[in-house]
């Protein structure tokens, strides 16, 4: 308010009249707060727009090219074919689904850390209407749309590159993004009960997220594993993913019951996670 | 019809007793402060009255409500300055204005306006596209202030307003928040300054270790717990203690701090003359009017900053 | 590095003599830092190593070594993986550290108000990162060994390589760092690292490129660690062997200069 401005211009400020009833905004914040949150989230991820963009576009350029093309070349002049398809067919939806989960280990760590703690971002919608757990839920969503849009790029690349022969391929799309909250919910949840300067994260990437890339059938069917290290397979999302992505982009032969078992993997995982995790932001917020 | 009414308000961690038991009414259009040092539990009532800490005992009503049970319902009607600046740094000044209101399910059309005027409040049009990385604490703390009036609210808490600022930038955020009080808001302010507390507030409870320890207007306060004036005297950190002996019965009351001595008296010149009288020579000597500072002093033996 | 620091006039001005001082503190953080975060760089060439190595290998099966004899996929790998995590490591300290402590735990800041100087700063830093980049070498070597992987004497060699690849980056990687305002900018030298690993001959030989992208990878550095420590892991050494270390010498010596040059920009700033 500069110095001319009178008392009246502040009554308007205070009390315009254009603001609905408490209880109005109230029922607005009850159903929608989860939504205003990812609106938050979307503006902020605004100011990155064209560098995320960029690195959606070139991660999947550079893997496939290295690890479709290039070590494609290596594989199909040893073994053929694997699962019966080139190498870089076989691969390919691996690499969207892994890529997409290698990012959520960004995403869904250090951010809820700054929520929480560093510029506890949280702290200024917990003291609107809007409550702990629709925060938990909008932080959860934001990031979802992100990975809507780097699996939707990554997809389109792998038709451009010839690697998804089936009609049915764009269900790679859905099936990373669930794989990215069956991965991203727990992450989540785990971040938000972290109270220290979140050394963890490392290790997350290290030994969790590293391995599931590796280890959880990307770069060759589990069953090339010993039998003794399958189990990394069956616990890692990623591999429960690629299974499903495979189906859609060549038609991967797989069980029906399998198929069935890696959906409900997936969904078990994302929504305990969501469900743990709005507890965990219920908690912290309100102590 | 109280705004506010907290009844047996208790909030334990463990063992401490951060709230224990404290009673208080906010009458519409009040300016009520809760004047404490650090620690006082003035922070953990706040968040209390707001529904974003769950109380472990008593009651509370807000606009008729239990922050406890209807939190999004309470916090429609408030408006929340915390302590600590949570300003959304990575969006401009403008954008962490009009996304809070999203929070109130208010429209775009309606925040364009609203925050264009805030900005004005704020003295911030200018840095409006500005990140707010980029702004001063001063700045930052309008801006917080400004962002808790994006849904219009007739209750405003305010954390510590002006902890961390210069005493210019003080003075300009206490004439805004007056005049807020003049167009109808309620305010809630916690500080642990008195001067503050004597600028901002109508009525005020003193509290100190969760529990209030006196309540009334800053005038009656000083009134009922000191005397009109103060002489405070230095005599150098180690005469302090010595001199007391000489200068007991001069005034009504006598507090040796580490620094200085204070007499409470209704005559500060008289009792400064009676000092030299004696033979005493402070090395500094001041008449002040009691403040409630003193009133803390007398009622906890302690200082407010420590 | 001795050529530059002993009795140069010119850095007499940022050299306090005391680049120990530096170290000793390194070693203090080792000490009470979390053992198990230290220990955990060690895995993730590990981790390539067995399930690229062994597992992609079985579908791969044998390629062409260094010297035109067939060997296993794990042993085509191997040498390449340690060189890829020499280069990780000193880009990481060098860039991510260096940056962080400098602009975050004001660290320098607060050695700099002492006697110290940016170059005993610096050389202190880049003795840390080369202690770490010799640790995690050496376990590497260890696991090629019980992986039945050594096959020359000549691969005692891989660890000093190893080192000096990672100064050439380091020296490099810091000069680079004094030019960096923000962490998104820091984002870029992911961009340029990424494509070295997955393109230098790491994971296939580059002879499935078009001969124009074979010359582009040729230029780059880690190709030439890469080749280095192949030739070194079986024993078979000739001019190429040489070109590349020299490549590497070259680059350090450059880096090493460059960053000299670049210490006011980097620490008194």
């Amino acid at each position: 308010m500069t110095e001319g401005s009178t008392i009246a211009d502040l009554g308007r400020l205070a009390a315009s009249g254009r603001v609905p009833p408490p209880e109005v905004m109230a029922r607005r914040a009850r159903r929608w707060g989860w939504w205003f949150f990812v609106e938050a989230w979307l503006l902020g991820a605004k100011a990155w727009a064209v560098s995320i963009l960029l690195y959606m576009v070139v991660t999947p350029l550079l893997y496939l090219t290295a690890l479709g093309l290039g070590l494609g070349t290596l594989v199909d002049r040893g073994a053929g074919s694997v699962d019966g398809v080139p190498y870089l067919v076989f691969v390919g939806p691996a690499l969207l689904v892994s890529t997409v989960v290698m990012s959520v280990g960004g995403e869904l760590t250090y951010p809820v850390m700054a929520g929480f703690k560093w510029q506890r971002l949280y702290y200024g919608p917990h003291a609107t209407p809007a409550t702990p757990e629709q925060i938990a839920v909008g932080q959860l969503l934001g990031v979802m749309i992100r990975f809507v849009v780097q699996a939707g790029i990554f997809w389109l690349l792998l038709v451009l590159f010839d690697a998804a022969p089936s009609g049915w391929s764009w269900l790679s799309v859905p099936v990373a993004v669930l794989t990215a909250a069956a991965f991203g919910a727990p992450l989540q949840a785990f971040a938000a009960s972290l109270e220290d300067e979140g050394y963890q994260f490392a290790f997350v990437q290290r030994f969790i997220i590293m391995p599931m890339f590796l280890f959880a059938g990307t770069f060759f069917p589990l069953s090339v594993m010993p039998v003794t290290l399958q189990w990394i397979g069956w616990v890692s999302p990623v591999w429960h993913g690629t299974q499903l992505a495979r189906q859609a982009t060549y038609g991967a032969a797989e069980p029906l019951w399998l198929t069935a078992v890696h959906v409900v993997v997936l969904a078990a995982m994302a929504l305990g996670g969501i469900l743990v995790g709005r507890r965990i932001y219920a908690r912290r917020l309100g102590s | 019809m109280p705004v506010i009414v907290a009844r047996d308000l208790t909030k334990v961690y463990g063992d401490n007793r951060a709230v224990d038991g404290i009673d208080f009414e906010i009458a519409r259009g009040e300016s009520f402060g809760l004047l404490g040092p650090n620690g006082a539990g003035k922070s953990t009532t706040m968040r209390m009255i707001g529904g974003t800490l769950q109380r472990t005992g008593g009651s509370m009503l807000v606009a008729g409500l239990d922050p406890a049970e209807r939190g999004p319902e309470v916090r429609a009607h408030l408006g929340v300055v915390p302590q600590q600046d949570n300003l959304d740094e990575e969006l401009s000044v403008r954008d962490n204005l009009i996304m809070y209101g999203r929070y109130f399910g208010l429209p775009y059309s309606y925040l364009r306006a609203k925050a264009d005027e805030l900005l004005e409040f704020a003295q911030l049009t200018d840095r409006g596209k500005a990140k707010v990385g980029s702004l001063s604490g001063g700045m930052k703390r309008r801006l917080t202030i400004a962002r808790s009036l994006v849904n219009e609210p007739k209750v405003l808490l305010l954390d510590e307003p002006t902890t961390g600022l210069d005493p210019q930038a003080r003075h300009v955020l206490w004439d805004r928040l007056f005049r807020l009080k003049e167009v109808g808001v309620t305010l809630v302010v916690t500080t642990h300054f008195m001067d503050e507390a004597e600028q901002l507030c109508d009525r005020l409870v003193v509290i100190d270790r969760g529990r209030i320890m006196a309540e009334g207007t800053p005038r009656q306060l000083i009134r009922q717990h000191s005397t009109r004036e103060v002489l405070e005297l230095r005599f150098g950190a180690d005469r302090n203690a010595a001199v007391v002996a000489q200068v007991e019965d001069i005034g009504s009351r006598i507090e040796v701090l580490p620094d200085r001595v204070l007499i409470y008296t209704d005559d500060g010149e008289g009792a400064l003359e009676a000092v030299t009288t004696r033979g005493l020579s402070p090395v500094t000597s001041l008449v002040r009017r009691s403040s409630l500072e003193d009133v803390f002093l007398r009622l906890t033996g302690r200082s407010l900053i420590d | 590095m001795a050529e530059v620091t002993r009795g140069a006039e010119p850095f007499a001005a940022l050299y306090g003599r005391n680049a120990r001082a530096v170290i000793e503190r390194g070693f203090k953080v080792i000490r009470h830092q979390n053992w198990a975060v230290m220990v955990s760089g060690f895995f993730e060439p590990v981790f390539y190593l067995l399930a690229m190595g062994l597992g992609l290998g079985g579908l791969v099966g044998d390629v062409t070594g260094p010297d035109g004899q067939p060997i296993s996929y794990a042993a085509f790998i191997a040498p390449a993986l340690l060189a890829t995590s020499a280069m990780n490591g000193a880009i990481y300290d060098s860039t991510w550290n260096v940056f962080f402590k400098l602009r975050f735990a004001r660290l320098y800041q607060a050695m700099l108000q002492t006697s110290l100087g940016p170059m005993d700063v610096a050389l202190g830093e880049i003795f840390m990162a080369l202690f770490r980049g010799f640790l995690y070498a050496v376990g590497f070597m260890v696991v090629m060994l019980v992986m039945g992987l050594v096959v020359s004497p000549w691969a005692v060699l891989m660890i000093p390589v190893a080192l000096l690849i990672a100064v050439g980056f380091a020296s490099v990687g810091m000069a680079v760092t004094s030019y960096l305002k923000s962490f998104q900018q820091m984002d870029v030298v992911q961009v340029v690292m990424l494509p070295m690993f997955l393109f230098s001959a790491t994971l296939f030989p580059i002879d499935v490129f078009p001969t124009a992208i074979q010359w582009f990878v040729q230029a780059m550095p880690l190709w030439h660690g890469v080749e280095l420590m192949r030739d070194l892991a079986v024993g078979h050494l000739d001019v190429a062997t040489a070109g590349h270390a020299l490549y590497f010498v070259v680059m350090s010596v450059l880096g090493v200069w460059f960053t000299a040059s670049r210490l006011r920009a980097l620490f008194l700033r």
